[in-house]
């Protein structure tokens, strides 16, 4: 069967992240790389492969010229090729678009099963996964902590607030993992090398019949108006206990509404 | 020409494990050390990384990678931490390589596989309580009993990395096998496994460092092994082990760069948040300029180790640049260890901070897989100069 795993290059969480002007991603002055929570989507996928299951892994991404740094890292970790999809008419796309560019790039490649991460970390809408299985017309499963192939079928466990889902769909489907399905494997240095030699395929809008008037910032439902830098973290209260110290946290929390 | 670009495998290598250790050791490794604990968890996801195949070629179950490869990955290790950084240089430089280098492709079918994945650790027994410098002087021996086809080892080593696991497999030891005609003492290496009979392994010194890595005293006491388990030709044990440790001391090397640089690291951190007297303690000239000695000294040690590995990887003769990077590179450990401690004021003396841990693993690094003093004999004799 063939697996596809949807992977995001997004500029590195840990470091100062912003806007341009336009309302767009600032993806100049910060360094980017593949998304951590789609780390576990492929570790899912090379999982089920490992355990037994025959499958093909192909690695997808919609974004920038260096985005093949995320998928040379996908391959280093294991799997057999990828594909980047780049246009300079995708700059500014947004979730509906970027859906629309992946769900094309998906049926060209053909799949069994997709596999995404529960959110990236930079836009972080969650909501891909979902649009892409509407897109494809397919069963989506999501969220989902635990996965098995079994006989054309993917089953899993979805942690909810009060009950816990045992879940399954037919092949093909779509399905996203969270970080909880357990914790990403380190490419090894034989998997570094091997992946300078698997495959990877570079498409743009035309190679997949996609207009560039449906996507692009233009086409985007949503855009961002402004965007306010979090306000620095202030210093704490500090409360002196001279007798009056558990009144004086009480009076504080009651006054935040903590309690 | 000294190419400062690493390939792109080798960077993709250095960024995998900097990730590995900041994110996976950094968080655990204060408490091993502290409890003077091996730290198995981590050794086995180093080992399901390949890092401990790294030099060695697919067909034993290594990565097809070389000599650069492994120093880098031990540069990294030990930016973060010097015990897990030493357990996999004396596991590869010493435990395996002297099997891939003079076994038999018996020897190396039989134990590679296993070291270079990291499920077994191999040990390399050459220094003895009476000697480790001089190490021509063994006096442990093993007699070829003739009638059995058995080695029949006497003798003790001491400081031996690595050898009293609960995975080692192997100490690979140097004994006296008799004397040669011109009557001088003819050396030999021998493979004992674990658990042979006759063999005892003492409980863990107590170290000034390196806590959490593993460092036994073992005795042979009429300990037989099959003569099979020779390595190498007979008689050939010194020059062996000194071609062993020629190699080893561009691991070390690139360990202490490693020590070196994390110094730095935490230091520059440090001096940022720290205030005294109203303003950052890195403000201060003094303490800038120290920052500034030790960053030079961390990139010199770079450079030095990488042209040594360069040398080795290329096939050149590499003796001389592996004695100085040895001695340059565990000079500025020490320098560095000891700056950055200054740097954290009292704090750096509280064994929570990690440049308390760098502080105590630098000294070592002086002082294994041959002195300083021994380094400067060497680099002399390389000049044809001193004894
Ligand atoms: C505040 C904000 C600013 C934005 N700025 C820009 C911008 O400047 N330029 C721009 O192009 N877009 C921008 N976008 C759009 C956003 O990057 C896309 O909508 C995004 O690709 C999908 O939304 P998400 O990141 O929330 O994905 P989620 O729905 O959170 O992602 C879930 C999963 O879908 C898959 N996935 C998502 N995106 C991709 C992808 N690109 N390639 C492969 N797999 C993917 C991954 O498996 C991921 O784990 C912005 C969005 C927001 C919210
Ligand atoms: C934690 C740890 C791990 C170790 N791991 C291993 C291991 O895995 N395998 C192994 O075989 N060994 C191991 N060693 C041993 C180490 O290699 C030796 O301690 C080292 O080689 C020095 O030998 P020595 O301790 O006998 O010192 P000595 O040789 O007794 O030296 C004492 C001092 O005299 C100086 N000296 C000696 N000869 C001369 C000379 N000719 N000129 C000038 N100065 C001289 C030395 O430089 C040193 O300063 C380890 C040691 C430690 C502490």
């Amino acid at each position: 069967m063939k697996i596809v795993v949807c992977v995001k290059y997004v500029p590195d969480a840990t470091a100062d992240r912003g806007f341009n002007e336009d309302g767009t991603t600032d993806r100049e002055s910060v360094d980017s790389l593949l998304s951590e929570l789609d780390e576990y989507a492929i570790e899912q996928a090379l999982q089920i492969v490992e355990s037994g299951v025959e499958a093909e892994i192909t690695y997808l991404t919609v974004g920038p010229d260096d985005a093949t740094d995320a998928l040379r890292k996908a391959l280093a970790m294991g799997g057999d090729n990828a594909v980047h999809v780049n246009d300079d008419d995708i700059q500014g796309t947004d979730a509906l678009g970027t859906s629309l560019i992946l769900a094309k790039a998906i049926e060209a490649n053909g799949y069994d099963l997709v596999i995404c991460g529960m959110a990236s970390t930079d836009g972080g809408m969650g909501v891909v996964p979902a649009m892409l299985a509407e897109r494809l017309g397919v069963p989506q499963v999501t969220y989902l902590d635990e996965v098995k192939v079994e006989g054309g079928v993917v089953k899993g466990r979805r942690e909810g607030d009060t009950a816990t889902e045992q879940v399954e769909a037919s092949l093909p489907a779509v399905i996203s993992v969270t970080d909880r399905t357990g914790e990403a494997r380190f490419p090894s240095f034989k998997g570094i090398m091997a992946a300078r030699k698997k495959p990877l395929e570079s498409k743009d809008l035309d190679d997949l019949g996609i207009d560039s008037d449906e996507v692009g910032l233009s086409a985007a439902w949503s855009t961002v108006d402004a965007a306010t830098a979090r306000p620095a973290r202030t210093k704490g209260e500090v409360v002196t206990d001279e007798g009056e110290g558990g009144v004086q946290l009480a009076t504080f929390l009651a006054a935040k509404k903590f309690i | 020409m000294l190419d400062h670009r690493l390939e792109e495998e080798h960077e993709l290598l250095r960024q995998t494990v900097r990730e590995f250790a900041q994110e996976v050791v950094a968080p655990v490794i204060g408490d091993y050390y502290e409890r003077h604990a091996f730290p198995y968890p981590l050794v086995q996801q180093m080992g399901k990384m390949g890092l401990f195949g790294l030099p060695f070629p697919e067909e034993y179950g290594g990565m097809g990678g070389d000599y650069l490869a492994l120093g880098i990955a031990l540069e990294e290790l030990a930016r973060v931490d010097s015990s897990v950084a030493i357990t996999l240089e004396a596991a590869v430089s010493l435990g395996a390589m002297p099997i891939y280098k003079y076994g038999t492709e018996e020897q190396k079918q039989q134990w590679l596989p296993k070291l270079c994945s990291g499920e077994m650790l191999g040990a390399f027994g050459l220094t003895e309580p009476d000697g480790g410098s001089d190490a021509g002087a063994t006096r442990t021996t093993a007699r070829l009993d003739e009638a059995t086809g058995e080695w029949v080892i006497n003798g003790t080593k001491c400081f031996i990395t690595n050898s009293g696991t609960d995975i080692t497999g192997l100490v690979t030891v140097t004994a006296v096998t008799g004397t040669s005609e011109d009557g001088k003492r003819e050396i030999s290496t021998i493979i004992v496994p674990s658990g042979t009979p006759g063999f005892t392994v003492a409980p863990g010194y107590s170290k000034v460092g390196w806590n959490a890595s593993d460092t036994h005293e073992l005795s042979f006491t009429d300990c037989r092994v099959p003569a099979e388990n020779l390595l190498g030709t007979r008689g050939r044990g010194y020059a062996q082990f000194l071609g062993i440790l020629d190699e080893g001391r561009i691991a070390i090397a690139a360990l202490a760069t490693g020590l070196a640089q994390g110094c730095v690291d935490e230091s520059v951190k440090y001096a940022g948040e720290r205030h005294a007297f109203g303003k950052p303690i890195g403000a201060n000239q003094a303490i800038a300029f120290k920052l500034a000695d030790m960053e030079m000294r961390a990139h010199m040690s770079r450079l030095t180790w990488r042209h040594a590995a360069s040398k080795l990887v290329h096939g050149e003769p590499f003796k001389q640049e592996a004695a100085i990077a040895k001695l340059y590179t565990s000079e500025a450990a020490v320098d560095n260890a000891r700056e950055a401690t200054q740097i954290h004021g009292g704090y750096g003396f509280m064994n929570e901070f990690a440049v308390a841990r760098f502080w105590r693993d630098s000294k070592i690094l002086e002082i294994g897989e041959g002195t300083s003093e021994v380094q400067r004999m060497l680099i002399a004799r390389g000049l044809g100069v001193g004894a």
